[in-house]
């Protein structure tokens, strides 16, 4: 991001902000609610339009190269997306086919994906039947499903128990891991950044702290994200 | 992406809606049940009050109920295309038109998608209700159902661009009400659906005046003609009008940007 900027009417959401999310490497995108991190999200995956700074996703400008850019990208909203009258298989291979897979793939890769989730009895199952961490779950597969380079997260893990959460992050990190996967995920909760994660804190609209996390801390005197965080945020508030 | 690329994602789209309609199996009877009980009830009611004459497509004196099929297909489609637009809104609550939006394609293209797979759906209730309306012993054309389709397609676009368009500014569910009683009701009784606009003339010139220049009169009309393998090109023209321009308005408010400077959170912001 270069310099991005957004306004609701009056009232600006994002203050010219700027940052890189480092390449195979899971970036947290920590701020408190009203940060600015769900604009940001809607920027980046082109919903809204920006209305000054550039995008650059693999150094392709997403206003130059939309498709192209977006290609790259795998998506989860904070919003329970899946269609919950369809199966895991059937909202697996919608997405498939909207990001242009063939047929062959698409069976090849659901087929993975369900393997490497531990879930392979719910193909069949309607969505609606599954429990909020196994729809969670399905929605990462879902995003991963065309090999993005990079997965955009917001708020992935809002309304789910810990062992949830934890299970969700968990196999985040694999993909971060085995695949190469570079990650912005989005959050309001300081204990799902660990210490060798790129740590971006957006407070008001503003980029108020990037870097690696364990810098971060060290930098602030505290072992604590959830302490530096608060450190961050209070400095930044006038 | 390839044409095979768009191929396949326009595919899924449409099969898409083609599941969510036959996982929602109550939306063809409930379709069904409203033209149906016009044509029974309101058609024998009617029959003896009011009398047709002879008039294009029709060669000789006929049925009030045969007349009121072609309002009756155009009403299932009308229906079709507002309760698209219903879903659109759900959809938008929901996130799943996110996840529409965010692929890799034009937004006109994914929004033709939705609205092709909207069109098949209802195609498929009015050819429910055709059948019905023949087994109930109504002298419908069998060839008609032959060369209907193309009317019936074109007619249906057109309901679910206005249903598409009407999405965009509808922003809960539950002001569905409103719909019906400010889109639905008046574009089918200022029309031609339940009564020649001759009749409608003798008794309010001004009324037949509104109701010849309603797009809806015009898709009846379309319906109508196309039953007995005849095409209106007055109508055609104004279906293909009036679809073009809906749909280009559908395109452009489906624009969350806009919808956000217009002061209308088209898609819930943080």
């Amino acid at each position: 991001m270069r310099a991005l900027s957004f306004a609701y009417g009056e009232r600006k959401a994002l203050d010219g902000i700027s940052f890189a999310v480092q390449p195979g490497r899971f970036a947290a995108l920590l701020g408190p609610n009203g940060a600015g991190k769900t604009t940001l999200v809607s920027l980046i995956c082109r919903l809204f339009e920006p209305q000054a700074g550039t995008i650059l996703i693999e150094g392709r400008d997403l206003r130059r190269e939309r498709h192209r850019a977006l290609t790259s990208l795998g998506i989860v909203f904070q919003e329970r997306a899946l269609e919950s009258e369809l199966t895991v298989e059937q909202n697996l291979a919608l997405a498939a086919a909207l990001r242009g897979l063939s047929r062959s793939e698409t069976r090849a890769r659901i087929e993975e994906a369900l393997i490497r989730l531990g879930m392979p009895e719910s193909r069949h199952v309607r969505a609606e039947a599954l429990n909020a961490g196994h729809r969670r779950r399905i929605e990462i597969a879902r995003a991963f499903l065309h090999r993005p380079r990079i997965l955009l997260s917001d708020e992935a893990t809002v309304g789910l128990d810990i062992p949830a959460r934890r299970s969700l992050i968990a196999l985040v990190r694999t993909l971060v891991r085995e695949e190469g996967l570079s990650v912005l995920w989005a959050t309001h909760l300081a204990d799902e950044v660990e210490k060798d994660d790129q740590l971006i804190l957006l407070n008001r609209g503003r980029v108020i702290a990037d870097g690696l996390t364990r810098e971060i801390l060290a930098g602030i005197g505290t072992d604590s994200v959830e302490a530096a965080f608060n450190v961050l945020v209070s400095r930044s508030t006038p | 992406m390839t044409a095979s690329g768009y191929w396949r994602a326009f595919a899924a789209i449409v099969h898409r809606e083609l599941l969510r309609f036959w996982h929602q199996r109550e939306r063809l009877i409930a379709a069904l049940v409203r033209p149906l009980l016009w044509l029974i009830v309101f058609g024998a009611g009617f029959r003896s009050v009011l009398g047709l004459s002879i008039t294009p497509p029709y060669q000789s004196y006929i049925l009030y109920e045969l007349y009121i099929v072609p309002g009756l297909c155009g009403m299932i489609q009308l229906f079709a295309g507002m309760q698209s637009s219903l879903a659109m809104v759900y959809d938008r609550a929901m996130g799943a038109l996110r996840v529409l939006l965010t692929a890799p394609f034009p937004r006109w293209f994914l929004l033709l998608a939705r609205l092709a797979g909207g069109v098949i759906t209802s195609t498929l209730q009015v050819y429910a209700f055709l059948v019905i309306t023949i087994l109930y012993g109504i002298d419908v054309p069998w060839l008609g159902l032959l060369t209907v389709l193309p009317a019936l397609i074109l007619t249906g676009f057109m309901m679910g661009a206005a249903g598409l368009l009407i999405a965009s500014f509808l922003r809960r569910v539950e002001n569905f009400a409103g719909i019906m009683n400010f889109v639905i009701f008046p574009a089918f009784f200022l029309s031609s659906a339940l009564y020649p606009l001759w009749r409608m003339e003798e008794a309010n010139s001004t009324l037949a005046w509104v109701c010849a220049l309603n797009p809806f009169t015009h898709a009846v009309e379309l319906i109508r003609f196309a039953l007995y393998g005849r095409l209106e090109p007055p109508a055609l023209a104004v279906v293909l009008a009036v679809t073009a321009l809906l749909f280009a308005a559908a395109i452009w408010a489906y624009d969350p940007a806009r919808s956000f400077r217009a002061g209308r959170t088209a898609i819930s912001a943080e």
